[in-house]
C-alpha cells in the first residue's frame, strides 16, 4: 500500500482514540448526579473520600470499562466472523452463542440456583451455556477435520432457533418473579457490581484484540476465498477453527457478563468497512475502538435519557446503531 | 532425474472424496518450460492443477518440485515457490488493485509481520508495471473490467516471485485483444525471466501458438504429451474431443490450428 494510506490508518486510529477518551470523560460526568468536566479531572487525581469520588470510581468507571471491553470485543468478533464467512449478515449472535448463554441463565434462574451460588452464578451459567452451544455448533459443523463454512453457519442459525424456542418454553412455564429475572438478563445491561469480573473481561477482550490483529493478514487472504488463501500459503483449516473459536469465546465471555447486547457486532464492523476500507489490519483496531465508543455512548444515553429510570442498553444500541448505519450507507453507499 | 526438473509427477492418482478423477498421470516440466494443459471438459485439468498446488492430496503417486516432494513442504514454503492464477472468483475482493497485488507478498512475510516493507511495495509495483495495470492501482477491484481483473490476478502471482506459475484458463471470458495481451505477457515472462509456466487452456489455437509442449488429458489419463505439432493432429483431437475437425497451419509459425468442422452439406 502507498505510504499515504498508511498515514491515513494512523489518522483513523488517533481520531478514534481521542474520541474514546472524550466519550469516557463525558460518560463520567453525566448521570443522575451531574459532575462538570473540570471537577471530574480534579476528582480523578485527588478527591478520595468525597461522595462524587465514590460515584465516579464505584459506579461509573466500572461501567465504562465494561462498555469498552464488551463493545470492542463484540465488534472484533463480528469483524472476524463476517470476514471468514464472507457474509455481511453474520454477527456474533448468529451462531447461537447468545441463545446458548440465555438458555444457561434461564435454566439457572428457574432452578433457583442464583440465590444459593451467589454473585457469580449467572455469569457462570451463561458462560457454560455459551460454551455448550459453541461446542455443539462446532462439532456438527466440522466434517472429517474440515470446517464447512456454509454448514457451520446453517447449524449455528438452527441451534440458535432451538435455543430461543427452549427459552420461550421455560418462560411460558415459569413463575412471574423468575420471568422478570430472565427478561431483565436477556435485555442486557452494563451494570456489574463485581470489579474482578470486569477486570477479567477487559483482559480477555484486549488479548482477543491482539490475537485478532496477528490473524488479520491471514484473514485478508481468507476474504479472497478459501482456495486463494491456500495458494497464498495460509493454513486455511487451522485458521478457520482459530477464528471461529476466538470469536465465539470472546462473545461468550461478553454475553455471560452483560447479557445480550445486540447490534454492536453487526453495525460497527460494517460502518468501519465503509469508512476505512476492507483491509482487516485497519478494520480490526478501528472496529474495536468504535465498538467501545458506541457501547459506552449508548449506555450513557440509557442512563440519562429517562433518568432516574434506566433504559435497557440493547434498545439504544438498536435505535442509534441502525440509524447511524443507514445514514452512512445512504451517504457513501455505492459500494454495497 | 532429481534437481534438474522443475516439476516431476509420477503415477499420480487423485480426486474428490472417493471419486477418482486422475489416474496414473506421469510427466515432467523442465525449468523454463512453457507447458500447456488441454483436454475436454471434465478430463481433469483443474484437478491436476489442484494436486500440484497441494489443495488435493494424491491418492497415489508423487509430485516433486525441484527434487522435493510437495507434501513434505510447509504450506508457506510451497506458496513461496508456486503461484496460482485460478479462474476468476465469483466474489470480488474488497481491496484496491495495489492492496490486492501486495497480498502476493504475504507468503514471504515473517510470522508476526503485519505491515509490508518498502521492498514488498517495490516488487508489487514492478509486477503491476509488467502487467500494465499500474494506471488502475488505486481503483477498487470491483471497478475493473474482466480483462483488467485478470491482469491484476497475474500481477499478484508475479509479486509472489514464484519459481513455477500455474494458471487455470486465464483467457476464459476475455475478448481476443485481452487474450493476446495475457498470452503475450506470459511468453515474455517465460522468455525474459525464464519463468516456468504451466497453463490450462480451452482454446486450442492459443495452446498451439504459445506453448512449447502440450499435455492432452482424456478421461483422467494422460493421452499425449509433446510439442503442439505432435499433439494437435486431426486423429488425436477427433478421438479425444469426439467431434469432427479440420487442421490448418498458422500462416507465420506453421503451428497447427484446429477448426471445428462447420462445413456445408457434407
Amino acid at each position: 500500500m502507498a505510504p499515504h494510506s498508511k498515514s491515513l490508518w494512523w489518522g483513523w486510529i488517533f481520531f478514534l482514540g481521542v474520541l474514546l477518551v472524550v466519550v469516557c470523560l463525558f460518560s463520567l460526568g453525566v448521570g443522575a448526579v451531574h459532575i462538570p468536566l473540570q471537577k471530574v479531572l480534579v476528582l480523578l487525581t485527588r478527591g478520595r473520600g468525597t461522595p462524587e469520588y465514590t460515584i465516579l470510581f464505584a459506579v461509573r468507571l466500572p461501567r465504562i470499562l465494561l462498555g469498552l471491553a464488551v463493545g470492542g470485543g463484540l465488534a472484533i468478533a463480528g469483524v472476524m466472523l463476517q470476514g471468514m464467512f464472507r457474509n455481511p449478515l453474520v454477527e456474533p449472535y448468529t451462531l447461537g452463542i447468545s441463545g446458548g448463554a440465555a438458555l444457561g441463565v434461564a435454566l439457572n434462574i428457574v432452578a433457583g440456583n442464583a440465590a444459593r451460588l451467589g454473585l457469580f452464578s449467572l455469569p457462570i451459567s451463561g458462560f457454560l451455556g455459551a460454551i455448550g452451544i459453541i461446542s455443539l455448533v462446532y462439532l456438527l459443523g466440522t466434517r472429517g477435520g474440515t470446517v464447512k463454512l456454509s454448514r457451520l453457519l446453517l447449524i449455528g442459525v438452527m441451534v440458535s432457533f432451538i435455543a430461543s424456542s427452549l427459552i420461550m418454553l421455560i418462560m411460558a412455564m415459569t413463575r412471574t418473579e423468575d420471568l422478570q429475572g430472565i427478561i431483565f438478563w436477556i435485555m442486557g445491561s452494563l451494570q456489574e457490581p463485581n470489579a474482578a469480573l470486569i477486570g477479567a473481561i477487559l483482559c480477555i477482550s484486549l488479548s482477543g484484540l491482539i490475537v485478532a490483529l496477528m490473524l488479520s493478514v491471514n484473514l485478508n487472504a481468507l476474504s479472497l476465498g478459501e482456495e486463494e488463501a491456500f495458494h497464498l500459503g495460509v493454513r486455511v483449516e487451522r485458521l478457520k477453527k482459530v477464528l471461529f473459536l476466538l470469536a465465539a469465546f470472546i462473545t461468550g465471555c461478553c454475553v455471560s457478563v452483560t447479557g445480550i447486547i445486540g447490534f454492536v457486532g453487526l453495525v460497527v464492523p460494517h460502518t468501519m468497512r465503509l469508512l476505512v476500507g476492507g483491509d482487516h489490519r485497519i478494520v480490526i483496531p478501528t472496529s474495536y475502538l468504535a465498538g467501545a465508543i458506541f457501547l459506552i455512548l449508548c449506555d450513557t444515553l440509557a442512563r440519562v435519557v429517562m433518568a432516574p429510570v434506566e433504559l435497557p442498553v440493547g434498545v439504544i444500541t438498536g435505535l442509534v446503531g441502525g440509524g447511524i448505519f443507514i445514514y452512512i450507507l445512504s451517504s457513501k453507499g455505492s459500494s454495497f | 532425474m532429481g534437481k534438474s526438473m522443475m516439476l516431476e509427477i509420477n503415477g499420480l492418482s487423485c480426486g474428490y472424496g472417493k471419486r477418482v478423477i486422475l489416474r496414473g498421470v506421469s510427466f515432467v516440466i523442465k525449468p523454463g518450460e512453457f507447458m500447456g494443459i488441454i483436454g475436454p471438459n471434465g478430463s481433469g485439468k483443474t484437478t491436476l492443477l489442484r494436486a500440484i498446488t497441494g489443495l488435493l492430496r494424491p491418492f497415489e503417486g508423487t509430485i516433486s518440485l525441484e527434487g522435493r516432494e510437495t507434501h513434505e513442504m510447509a504450506r508457506r514454503e510451497l506458496a513461496q515457490k508456486v503461484a496460482v492464477v485460478t479462474q476468476l472468483p465469483e466474489a470480488t475482493p474488497p481491496f484496491s488493485v495495489e492492496e490486492f497485488v501486495l497480498m502476493g507478498r504475504v507468503p514471504h512475510w515473517g510470522r508476526f509481520q503485519l505491515l509490508e516493507t518498502a521492498k514488498d511495495v517495490e516488487k508489487a509495483e514492478r509486477a503491476m508495471a509488467l502487467t500494465g495495470i499500474e494506471y488502475a492501482r488505486d481503483c477498487r477491484m470491483g471497478e475493473l473490467s474482466g480483462g483488467e481483473q485478470q491482469l491484476a490476478f497475474v500481477a499478484r502471482a508475479l509479486a509472489q516471485k514464484p519459481r513455477l506459475l500455474l494458471l487455470d484458463e486465464p483467457t476464459a471470458h476475455l475478448d481476443i485483444g485481452h487474450q493476446g495481451q495475457i498470452m503475450d505477457l506470459l511468453r515474455q515472462l517465460n522468455k525474459e525471466q525464464s519463468l516456468t509456466i504451466a497453463v490450462v487452456l480451452h482454446d486450442l489455437a492459443l495452446a498451439s501458438l504459445y506453448c512449447q509442449r502440450l499435455i492432452l488429458l482424456h478421461q483422467g489419463r494422460l493421452r499425449k504429451i509433446g510439442p503442439p505439432k505432435r499433439v494437435l493432429t486431426k486423429e488425436m483431437v477427433e478421438e479425444v474431443y469426439q467431434t469432427t475437425v479440420s487442421v490448418m497451419k498458422a500462416p507465420e509459425t506453421g503451428s497447427p490450428i484446429i477448426l471445428p468442422f462447420g462445413g456445408k452439406g457434407s
